[in-house]
Order: structure tokens, then C-alpha cells, then sequence
């Protein structure tokens, strides 16, 4: 079902806030299918991206989002198609932390750091806290901080295993403005330092204002891949006017029948 | 696992109720059982009016002197005796609710037991406002009376028996302080066989002497019967008890058993359902099987910490209830043993649980649910339903741990069947439930 790293070693085009340039291939989803049942979840999509990228995937309710970041992750299985990487190989966030709130942060980081084997237990769980921002808080237990501060330690967890590539499932859901942009300064500073971001979101202004790249699914179908400014172009050809980037999905989604 | 183990340990104890309960809860239930096995219930309080003069309470039957005091003793084991001088005052007692009953034995007693007549008569006044005490009262009072009674009864036997045996054969008896010498119909009919031998050949006498020699040999035939005759009416039915099944556990050791086993089935499923749903309670599950354990490593880690802590609690249990009621030190290996091994055939049920439930509550509410109904059918004794309906009863019994677990840990403390037999029946359901548990895992867990 996986494809080993060295046979995708292909380069892919990312368009970085116009400058487009060419970076190598972490993650590679090649055909990927899902059904429930008669319900076809996904049908075919497939999605390439390199280092330090941020890929946002967007889409109506039931368009097959989770189901998308699920097969990524190694959660769920395919019934077809692959995927470049092995589950211990990618760093997955799921949208609701998925940490234990009667331990404390730094206990978290400590119990997670064992489980992924990491070489210097210790060292790691320094690093995190320093990431997060939260060493003042390591020893303040999970189930006691502020939404945005459970999902840092959430997302922390994900990235304990120091791998290339983190999937965020809604990683700002039912966060504050506050706690959201708080939880974006941190997951900017993982992209560049490196880190391949695919987050899939409901908000569409979180999609324009960080992503390098957007996929659209709609019914389980991928309709759209490219630049967010790609898509607002797409959407203005056809309707011969401007559009912000929201408008632009939706005409967009319309436009396609969905 | 190990750090899963310790993980699971340091959530527990920061959840103080669970950890509170999880003392306490073998502490106040060995205690509670341990004062329920070894105090007896209260005597109740009873008046007593013994009307019978002190001259007259020795009562000469034949030729023995029977103390009626000593023969009555057993009315009075089962209460606590008030004393009182008439039976005014025994009643006053009574409706004043100073005591449950009056006992008033009336001042002729001797009398009509000597007589042999009739029956002498005792009166037994209660209130009859609470319909259980009443009850108790009327069923220990009942009960001491038989006792006296029979008592009596096998000591008048024994007299008459006596008197018969002087009538047989013959001897002394005193009567009015005066010594007799009743003749016997053995002797009777010695005398007569000497008085026919002087007869002449010819003579009519001798015929009607042969008739009462023969009468006297019938007599004394028959009269030889009477002490079989006496003692079957002394005790007309006695009562041979054969035991068919069973072990021969004590009363109390089957309830330490119980209580032991009932402990271990709550603890052991609410921990291991608890556990494992806490996992997908706070969305850790899916996390921790994406290859950071396995699932079946995850169960068998949740089974290990919830047998080795309900196990730690029960064998404490134990312990403790043996400072109420006997149990045999020398048999501690086998406590253990049974103790383990039902936990673990507990665990696997309670994982089976855990992994079909996604919260703590309706994990735990469940493990309580199946409990009380697989508690209440493992004690339904045979012959209590019809023999079809206890067949189902000891089908459903033994598809789930409670009864092997209560089977092996009474043969582990009473030495009673084979424990071996009930060990390997539990570590079926231990491998049953777990292959039950992992499925529900792949199928529902995601």
C-alpha cells in the first residue's frame, strides 16, 4: 500500500505567494479510493507535496476531508490507490487532543516521547516545550489549560517523532481568535523550519492567508488543486469578475455542480 | 507497556474518588461482613413467670427424681430471660414493649407431668404490632418448646420402660416413701408351674392354671416389645441426613467467598472497561494504535493493571475477613492463584465492554448492568426453578466468570472440588473474551 521514499523522489511545484519554484517530494497520495458502504468517500485523489510545504484541504461538509487525512495518517485503510509514506512515518494531529488531561504537559511530552522511541527522551521533551511556548506550564496538567494551549500540546504530541510530515485535522476548531492565531504562529514556525504541513480546515480564510497550495475535494472528488490566488483566477475567468477568496470557493464549488 | 502501565497507574491515583473507593471499599465490606459472621443475632428479650413452687419442681417418675428446671433449660438458650413473679407482670412487660414476648409456666406443671394425664401447659403472650418479630418470636419459642419437649418426652419414656420392666420381671419400687416388692410375671409364672406340678394329673385346675401360665409368658413376650414400642414414640421421626453434592464448606467461609468474589468482579471490570474507554474518551486510542503499541499489547495492558490492582484489593480483603471468620493460612498459594486467574477472566470481560463503549459512564454502566444479574443468577440454588430454567441459569452461569471465579476461590479456601477445573474454565473465558474484546476493538475503535 506504501511506496518506498526513494521511488518519489520527484520534485513538485509550489507556488509560494506568486514566486513559484520547485522543491522535493516528502508525501506522495497516488488514486487514493474510499467507499462506506454504496457511498464512494473518496475517488481517486491523489496529492503530491514537498518540504516545508503548507497544503490546505478544503470543501464542503462531507466532501471527504477527514476521510482524505485519515488515509494518510495510516488510520484508515484504502480500498485503492497509495501512499508514499508509512503511518510511522508521518506526524498526524487529530482535530479533538489526543493527549491525557490528568497528566501534566510535561508528562504528556515524557509518556508519547517513549512510545515514539525517541533516542533522548529527555532532550525531546525540552525541545517541545520550548516550542509550544508552554515550559512555564510543564507542569500544569493538560485538562487545566486553555483550549488553544491543549491543542499546542496536541499538535506537540504529533511532532514528537521528528517526522517530515504533520497532518492537522481542523487544528483551530472551536479555538478564540486568540487561541487560533497562537496555534498558527506555531504551526508557521514548523513549516519553516522544514516541517510538510497538510491541514485540512472549514475555514476558508485560515486556507487562504497560510496555505501555499489548496485542495478542493467536493463528493469525494478532487476539483481543484493550486494556489489559493490560483483558484480566485479560475473563478474570475469564468465570471469575467473579481472575487474574494471565499466568493471564489463558492462560485467555484457552483460552478463545478456541487 | 511498561509506560503505559505507569501512565495508567499516575491517572488513577489522581483521580481520589476512584482511589478512596478502591481502599475503603474492601476495609468497610470485610468489616461489615466480618461483624455479620461472627456476632450471632441478639437474644430477644423475653418475661419469664415460673409459677411452679421451688418444692415443686422435682417430679418423681419412675423412681427417678427429674429436675424440671434443668429439663426446661433449652426454652430459655434462645432469649434472653427477664424473671418476673406473676404473670401480671410478665404481660406489663410485654405492653409496656419492655420485652418481646412472656414465657408463664403455670404453678400445676408438676403436677399434670407426674399425673401423666395431661399435657402441662405453658403460656406465651407477644405483641403482634410488627408483623416480623411476631413472627420471630412465635418461630424461636416454637422451636425451644420442641427441644423441651422432647427432652421431657425421652425421660418419661425411659420411666415407663421402667415400670414395665417391673412388671416383666419383677423387683423393687418405692412409692410414698414405702419400699414395695412387685412380684413379675416371670416370677408369677415360676410360681404357678410350681404350684402345677404339685397338682394331681387328673386334676380340672390344672387347665386353668396352664391358661395363665401361658398369659404370662404373652405378657411378658409383648411387654419386651415396649421398649422399642417407648422409644420410637419418644422420638418418632429421626432424621439420617446424607449429603449428595457438595463440598462442605462452612456458611461463613461461602460468604467470605462471595463477598471476596463479588469485590474482585467490581473492581476488576469497572478498571478494565474504565481504562480502555478512557483511551477513546480522550482521543488517544487512535493515536496510540497508529504504531506507538499494538492493540492487542493495549489489552493486554489494560488486563494486567486491572487484575494485579483488583487482586491486590481482594487478596487484601481476605486478609482482613480472616480476622472474623477461620480460613487456612496453608491454602494462601491457592487464594492467589484463584484470585489471579478470576481477575484476569474479569479483565478480558470487562475489555469486551470497555471496547464497545467510548465513555467512562456508559463503560461503567454497563459493567454494573451485566454484574447484578450474572451475581444474582450464579447463587439461584438447583431445585429453587424448574429443572429447564436451571439448566438455562447454569448455561448463562457459566459463560460469564462470576460463578468459576466464586467455584475456584471457595475450593481455594474450603479445600472443596477441584480447582484446577474451575482455573481452567476461567482462563477460557480470560482467551474468549480477550479474541471478543480485540474484534470489538478493530470493529469499533476505528
Amino acid at each position: 500500500m506504501t511506496l518506498p521514499s526513494v521511488a518519489m523522489a520527484e520534485r513538485v511545484a509550489a507556488p509560494e505567494r506568486g514566486v513559484a519554484e520547485e522543491i522535493p517530494v516528502v508525501i506522495q497520495a497516488r488514486d487514493l479510493r474510499k467507499s462506506y458502504g454504496d457511498r464512494e468517500a473518496l475517488r481517486g485523489v491523489s496529492l503530491a507535496a514537498g518540504r516545508g510545504e503548507l497544503v490546505a484541504v478544503i470543501g464542503p461538509n462531507g466532501a471527504g476531508k477527514t476521510t482524505f487525512l485519515s488515509i494518510l495518517a495510516g488510520i484508515q485503510r484504502p480500498d485503492g490507490g497509495e501512499v508514499s509514506l508509512s503511518a510511522s512515518e508521518i506526524g498526524w494531529v487529530p482535530q479533538q487532543a489526543a493527549v491525557y488531561n490528568k497528566l501534566t504537559v510535561e508528562e504528556n511530552l515524557r509518556l508519547f516521547a517513549r512510545l515514539e522511541k525517541c533516542a533522548d527522551v529527555n532532550d525531546t521533551v525540552q525541545r517541545m516545550l520550548d516550542l509550544t511556548g508552554l515550559r512555564d506550564r510543564a507542569d500544569d496538567q493538560v485538562g487545566k489549560l486553555s483550549g488553544g494551549n491543549r491543542q499546542r500540546v496536541n499538535i506537540a504530541v504529533g511532532l514528537l517523532g521528528e517526522q517530515q510530515v504533520l497532518l492537522l485535522d481542523e487544528p483551530s476548531a472551536a479555538l478564540d481568535p486568540r487561541q487560533r492565531e497562537r496555534v498558527w504562529e506555531f504551526i508557521l514556525s514548523l513549516a519553516e523550519s522544514g516541517t510538510t504541513v497538510v491541514y485540512s480546515t472549514h475555514n476558508i480564510q485560515e486556507a487562504e492567508r497560510h496555505a501555499q497550495r489548496v485542495l478542493v475535494l467536493a463528493d469525494g472528488e478532487l476539483i481543484f488543486t493550486g494556489s489559493p490566488r490560483e483558484l480566485e483566477e479560475t473563478v474570475e475567468r469564468g465570471s469575467g469578475g473579481q472575487a474574494d477568496f471565499e466568493a471564489a470557493f463558492v462560485a467555484f464549488l457552483r460552478q463545478n455542480g456541487h | 507497556m511498561r509506560w503505559l502501565l505507569q501512565k495508567d497507574l499516575k491517572i488513577l491515583l489522581r483521580s481520589p474518588s476512584l482511589v478512596a473507593l478502591l481502599v475503603l471499599y474492601p476495609v468497610i465490606i470485610a468489616t461489615l461482613i466480618g461483624f455479620a459472621l461472627s456476632r450471632g443475632p441478639d437474644k430477644p428479650q423475653v418475661a419469664v413467670a415460673n409459677l411452679v413452687p421451688d418444692s415443686a419442681r422435682q417430679v418423681q417418675l419412675g423412681g427417678q427424681e427429674i429436675d424440671l428446671t434443668k429439663e426446661a433449660a433449652p426454652l430459655f438458650n434462645a432469649v434472653d430471660a427477664v424473671n418476673v413473679d406473676s404473670e401480671e407482670a410478665a404481660v406489663k412487660k410485654v405492653r409496656d414493649g419492655e420485652v418481646l414476648a412472656a414465657i408463664v409456666i403455670p404453678e400445676d406443671t408438676t403436677r399434670k407431668l407426674a399425673a401423666g394425664l395431661e399435657p402441662a401447659g405453658i403460656e406465651v403472650f407477644y405483641n403482634a404490632e410488627d408483623p416480623v418479630k411476631a413472627q420471630y418470636v412465635r418461630d424461636v419459642i416454637k422451636s425451644q418448646v420442641q427441644d423441651a419437649n422432647n427432652a421431657l418426652t425421652e425421660r418419661l419414656a425411659k420411666a415407663a420402660v421402667e415400670y414395665l420392666d417391673l412388671i416383666g420381671v419383677g423387683g423393687q419400687f418405692e412409692i410414698f416413701g414405702r419400699e414395695l416388692n412387685v412380684l413379675g410375671l416371670q416370677r408369677s409364672q415360676e410360681i404357678l408351674e410350681e404350684a402345677k406340678a404339685d397338682l394331681p394329673k387328673n386334676s380340672p385346675a390344672r387347665a386353668q392354671i396352664d391358661e395363665v401360665i401361658a398369659f404370662a409368658q404373652v405378657a411378658r413376650d409383648n411387654l419386651g416389645l415396649s421398649d422399642d414400642v417407648l422409644a420410637s414414640v419418644g422420638t418418632p421421626i429421626s432424621v439420617k441426613q446424607t449429603k449428595l453434592n457438595g463440598g462442605s464448606t462452612p456458611l461463613s467461609s461461602f460468604a467470605v467467598a462471595i463477598a471476596v468474589t463479588v469485590s474482585l468482579m467490581f473492581i476488576t471490570l469497572l478498571l478494565a472497561a474504565g481504562t480502555l474507554a478512557l483511551e477513546r474518551e480522550e482521543n488517544a486510542f487512535l493515536r496510540l494504535v497508529r504504531g506507538l503499541v499494538s492493540r492487542t499489547g493495549l489489552l493486554l495492558e489494560k488486563a494486567a493493571l486491572a487484575a494485579v490492582c483488583s487482586a491486590v484489593v481482594s487478596l487484601a480483603m481476605l486478609l482482613g475477613l480472616s480476622l472474623f471468620v477461620e480460613l487456612d493460612y496453608g491454602r494462601f498459594g491457592y487464594w492467589v492463584l484463584a484470585v489471579v486467574v478470576g481477575a484476569l477472566a474479569f479483565a478480558a470481560l470487562g475489555l469486551a465492554v470497555g471496547a464497545l463503549t467510548k465513555e467512562v459512564r456508559a463503560a461503567s454502566l454497563l459493567c454494573v448492568m451485566l454484574s447484578l444479574p450474572l451475581t444474582f443468577l450464579a447463587l439461584v440454588p438447583s431445585g429453587s426453578v424448574s429443572p429447564f430454567l436451571f439448566d438455562v441459569v447454569r448455561a448463562i452461569s457459566a459463560a460469564f466468570p462470576f460463578k468459576p471465579a466464586l467455584s475456584a476461590l471457595d475450593s481455594a479456601l474450603n479445600d472443596n472440588g477441584d480447582i484446577g477445573l474451575h482455573l481452567l474454565h476461567l482462563m477460557g473465558l480470560f482467551l474468549a473474551f480477550g479474541a471478543i474484546s480485540r474484534l470489538a476493538l478493530r470493529r469499533f475503535a476505528g
